[in-house]
């Protein structure tokens, strides 16, 4: 269907979740309450490496009001480790056993009759810790004989691979130049206005456990948590709530899940944790990477990119939940939107003492984008080819979609021209250049930034596994049910959560469009895991393609079954019937018709005006895997693909830099992004806003810090620091749409964007800005501080 | 039992009276004893704003203030913003500009925003953006927030004079 004949898909619907969320009557995890409920709060390391030599809870335990304090001895009963997604043996529990590895990890936790009491008894708890070495830094953990921060693995580097793509070595030989840079991206967090939390209720006599919790996982792998809690897997209920922001940070929370399971099993009554904002600084789950690559970009004297190496260093913190997931995604775009023909991806992974890390918008990608457009910038310096100019040459054709990278993976369809082109327009580029000239004439540092890259959408499960040598999971479904009720309305259940996204708007828009009806008549609900059908939920910008997906399934085998009924009534042939303006008529005799109401009635209520085979009742569930994955080879040198529907941007940013004091003023930002067909432009737009806010954080303010002792330094929002209204500009975004060939309706994910493209497209513009004075830009947030050095250490040359 | 004080407050109209521990939080009063769960709370330490409600007008950190000191005001926190089962037209421009996405830190961007309407009903974009500056967005980037107050304004939805 093309976008003109769509009534609803690609207009601003507005949003069904908004009328609640604005009367503050939606219910967040903290806004859970049940009939005898504890609270808990947490004792945590202030040491980065400890042994936990003697806990003396006793006189938290005779606090008035409080029902249990529990360490990590207990966890070890009461409790199994936490998921992981790797297969190394790097074993966590929600609280530290003999010793603690980072500052923050939780060592005893409490429950007691509201928070207040709660910290108090945390206070009273009596910890002897024997400091150990804290290990640092990511190089000095991998070096033999670094002290261990498991002591059941071989060394702190966890993990370590080559994966290589074609002719690297020839293509290398070949090569007229190579371009070299060493980059540095810092740690930096999700930090959702919303901290992580749960409320969890345990029936000893049935062993029910149901779980109120921001966590997406709801359905995906949440019977991995049943086995950290010791319940059956059938019996662990996950009741999805309204979720205050994630930005991929609260994919598992096994430890606030845990910590509020023991102590509910423990004490026989519910248990909220709530983590307060030091908590989720100091030891949550959604510190993102931490790399240092060191790259090279083979390239012909025309600037033609043959060959890419890239070799990161990943300082992964205490544990490695999610493993190098964050690799494997990635990888899924290494070679941005640019032909290169070979391609070598070395990881190595170290564990140090600091808190892990997991998952926050970009995924990595965001990193693996600033490596290569940093590459590409410095290609254009050092050839003398104007930094548009070299990507033009660069990029994928427009007819050489679906185009198969070389490391295996698949892009659905893009025109990377057409984007930039639309970008240089609106920023009016060389208007722009004029008056960067004159502002430098006039002495001050105007820079004009642009990066060109992708956002991989949809993950393919196998990016999990295919570093190993044993394959894994290959399913990341998402189901609906989809009903016409009794009196003519749609209702649909999801089995994933709301996480700041608009899923109620997409799946009743989706309706609207299938059945030519208003999206407001659409009512939508989201189901506990034990009424789940299998879902992924939220992450790797999927939730627009798969719910439209799984609607449009759902709303076909709805549409059989109501033609049938119509069919049997009306005498016709079912396949006659359509579906138009709330009705079901016989093509080409529009009055010969049955409303939606009176199908629904006669499905609800009259068994003997159906067809003699139809149960009553009209309901339709659909799951919807993932579009299109095909399995890596065996030998790896074909990673298959894993994460198709490719969406493209480019983006311009202008900044002026003070070179004395290392600030950064935006002064302009334009974006345009290609996310496939545009479902809801505002939405979307809010999505890309949003993005690129983080990804101005990220290159310029956000870091989690620590010292040379593992301390960190950004533990409150006093240092850890978000852009507020005062340090972000008026977004200029525009759009172009290449349909995804491989998604209903060519939809192509726009969650992460923004955040992926900006820090790399900031750089650009503080560098350009710089360029007078020699400096370049390697390594983000480019902090005041960082400025000023680059600018003293270029006048030093 | 810890000791305990009498207070009164004056919350969105209606009159509460309640003993509360001198160190409780503002927030946790309206939250948990008056289940007024709209105002939510991100940082705890006065950074994020999203805990902020109307003091005697003004807006205020609720998770830095004791519920003692807020003895006899009264309070407006986003319930109190609408009327009954209508949103109130602020909180239709908020809609309508999609002005949230998570909706965690909206009831207090409301709040800043129904305050700053009160005193300048006809805002710059650069007094907007001032105003919700101490308040922080994870999701927006802040620019429909700031188109939601200009249609909010443009619709003289909040009345001035006070
Ligand atoms: S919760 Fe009060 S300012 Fe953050
Ligand atoms: S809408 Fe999510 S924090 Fe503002």
């Amino acid at each position: 269907m093309a976008t003109a004949q769509r009534t609803w898909i690609g207009t601003d619907v507005p949003r069904l979740e908004d009328p609640k969320l604005l009367a503050g009557r939606a219910t967040y995890v903290d806004d859970v309450k049940l009939p005898g409920m504890l609270h808990a709060a947490v004792l945590r390391s202030p040491h980065a490496h400890a042994r936990v030599a003697r806990i003396d809870v006793s006189r938290a335990r005779s606090l008035p009001g409080v029902f249990a304090v529990i360490t990590g001895e207990d966890a070890r009963d009461l409790s199994n480790p936490l998921p992981a997604f790797c297969a190394e043996p790097v074993v966590e529990y929600a609280l530290a056993v003999d010793k603690a590895r980072y500052v923050g990890e939780a060592v005893a936790a409490v429950a007691a009759v509201d928070r207040y009491t709660a910290e108090d008894a945390v206070a009273l708890i009596e910890v002897d810790y024997e400091p150990l070495p804290a290990i640092t830094d990511p190089f000095e953990a991998m070096k033999p004989g670094a002290p261990k921060v498991h002591e059941n693995l071989p060394s702190n580097l966890v993990f370590e691979k080559t994966l290589s793509f074609g002719d690297v070595a020839g293509d290398f030989a070949t090569a007229d130049r190579v371009i070299r840079r060493r980059l540095r991206y810092h740690r930096a967090s999700a930090q959702p206005l919303e901290t992580a939390g749960a409320v969890c209720r345990y029936d000893p006599f049935s062993q029910r456990m149901d779980v109120w919790s921001n966590t997406n996982m709801i359905n995906y792998v949440g019977w991995l948590l049943a086995n950290t809690l010791k319940v059956p897997a059938s019996k662990l209920n996950i009741i999805p709530l309204y979720v205050g922001g994630s930005f991929g940070s609260k994919h598992v929370l096994g430890k606030v899940i845990a910590i509020a399971g023991m102590l509910a099993k423990l004490t026989g009554r519910p248990v909220k944790f709530m983590e307060d904002r030091v908590d989720n600084l100091v030891a949550c789950e959604n510190l993102a990477c931490d790399r240092y690559y060191d790259s090279e970009l083979a390239i012909t004297r025309d600037g033609i990119f043959k060959s890419l190496r890239v070799r990161v260093v990943d300082d992964y913190g205490a544990y490695f939940q999610f493993g190098h997931g964050t690799h494997g995604n990635a990888l899924a775009q290494a070679t941005g939107a640019y032909r290169i023909r070979s391609l070598e991806y070395t990881v190595r992974c170290a564990l140090t003492n600091k808190c892990q890390q997991g998952v926050f918008r970009g995924a990595g990608s965001d990193a693996g984008n600033f490596n290569l457009e940093r590459l590409v910038d410095a290609a254009a310096r050092e050839l003398g080819i104007d930094p548009v100019e070299i990507r033009r040459r660069n990029f994928i054709p427009p007819d050489a979609f679906p185009f198969k990278t070389p490391q295996g993976n698949v892009y659905d369809s893009g025109n990377y021209p057409a984007v930039l082109g639309r970008a240089l327009t609106m920023a009016g580029w060389e208007e722009l250049r004029r008056m960067q000239a004159e502002a430098r004439r006039r002495g001050s540092y105007i820079g004009i930034g642009l990066a060109t890259a992708h956002q991989r959408s949809v993950y393919g499960p196998t990016e999990f596994w295919f570093w190993y040598d044993t394959p894994g999971l290959t399913s990341v479904p998402e189901s609906v049910g989809l009903a016409l009720g009794p009196t003519g309305e749609f209702i649909v259940t999801m089995f994933s959560p709301f996480w700041g996204n608009s899923p109620e708007t997409v799946v009743a828009q989706t309706v609207a469009e299938e059945f030519g009806i208003d999206p407001s008549q659409v009512t939508v609900a989201y189901e506990s895991s034990q009424h789940g059908l299998p879902s992924a939920g939220p992450g790797g910008s999927r939730m627009t393609v798969m719910l439209t997906g799984a609607v449009a399934g759902a709303a076909r085998k709805l549409k059989r079954k109501m033609a049938q009924i119509v069919a049997h009534h009306l005498e016709a042939a079912p396949e006659d019937i359509a579906f138009a303006g709330g009705r079901a008529m016989i093509r080409g005799a529009p009055d010969k018709a049955l409303s939606y109401a009176e199908i629904g009635f006669k499905a609800y209520w009259f068994k003997l005006d159906l067809p003699p085979e139809m149960e009553s009742g009209l309901e339709a569930r659909h799951t919807y895997d993932h579009p299109y994955l095909t399995m890596p080879s065996p030998d790896r040198k074909d990673l298959g693909a894993f994460y198709p529907m490719m969406a493209h941007g480019a983006h311009i940013p202008v900044v002026e830099v003070n070179p004395h004091t290392g600030q950064v003023r935006l002064l302009r930002y334009v974006a345009v992004h290609d996310v496939g067909t545009i479902v809801n432009p505002k939405s979307l737009r809010g999505q890309i806003a949003g993005g690129i806010t983080q990804g101005i954080g990220m290159a310029l303010y956000e870091e989690c810090a620590y010292d040379a002792h593992g301390q960190p330094l950004s533990a409150s929002f006093m240092d850890y620091l978000l852009p507020t209204a005062m340090e972000v500009p008026k977004f200029e975004i525009g759009h172009v749409e290449t349909p995804s060939p491989f998604t209903e309706y060519g939809v192509k994910g726009g969650g992460e964007g923004g955040r992926m493209i900006a820090p790399a497209a900031v750089a650009s513009a503080v560098e350009d800005a710089l360029a007078p004075l020699g400096v370049r830009v390697d390594e983000v947030p480019m902090t005041p501080e960082r400025i000023v050095s680059w600018v003293e250490a270029a006048r030093r040359r | 039992m810890p000791r305990t004080v009498p207070i009164k407050l004056t919350v969105n109209g209606v009159q509460h009276e309640l003993a509360v521990e001198p160190r409780r939080l503002l927030v946790d009063v309206l939250r948990e004893d008056l289940a007024l769960t709209g105002t939510h709370v991100g940082c705890e330490h006065g950074v994020c704003g999203t805990c902020t409600v109307l003091v005697n007008g003004e807006s205020a950190r609720s998770c830095l203030m004791f519920a003692v000191g807020a003895d006899g005001a009264e309070i407006l926190t986003v319930e109190g913003l609408g009327q009954g089962a209508r949103l109130h037209p602020l909180q239709e421009a908020f809609r309508e500009a999609q002005g949230l996405q998570c909706g965690f830190c909206t009831p207090a961007m409301l709040m800043v925003a129904y305050e700053l309407l009160q005193q300048n009903p006809s805002p710059s974009e650069e007094e907007i953006r001032e105003a919700i500056s101490a308040n922080l967005c994870r999701c927006t980037g802040y620019q429909s927030i700031v188109e939601a107050v200009q249609l909010a304004a443009a619709r003289h939805a909040v009345a001035g004079a006070r």
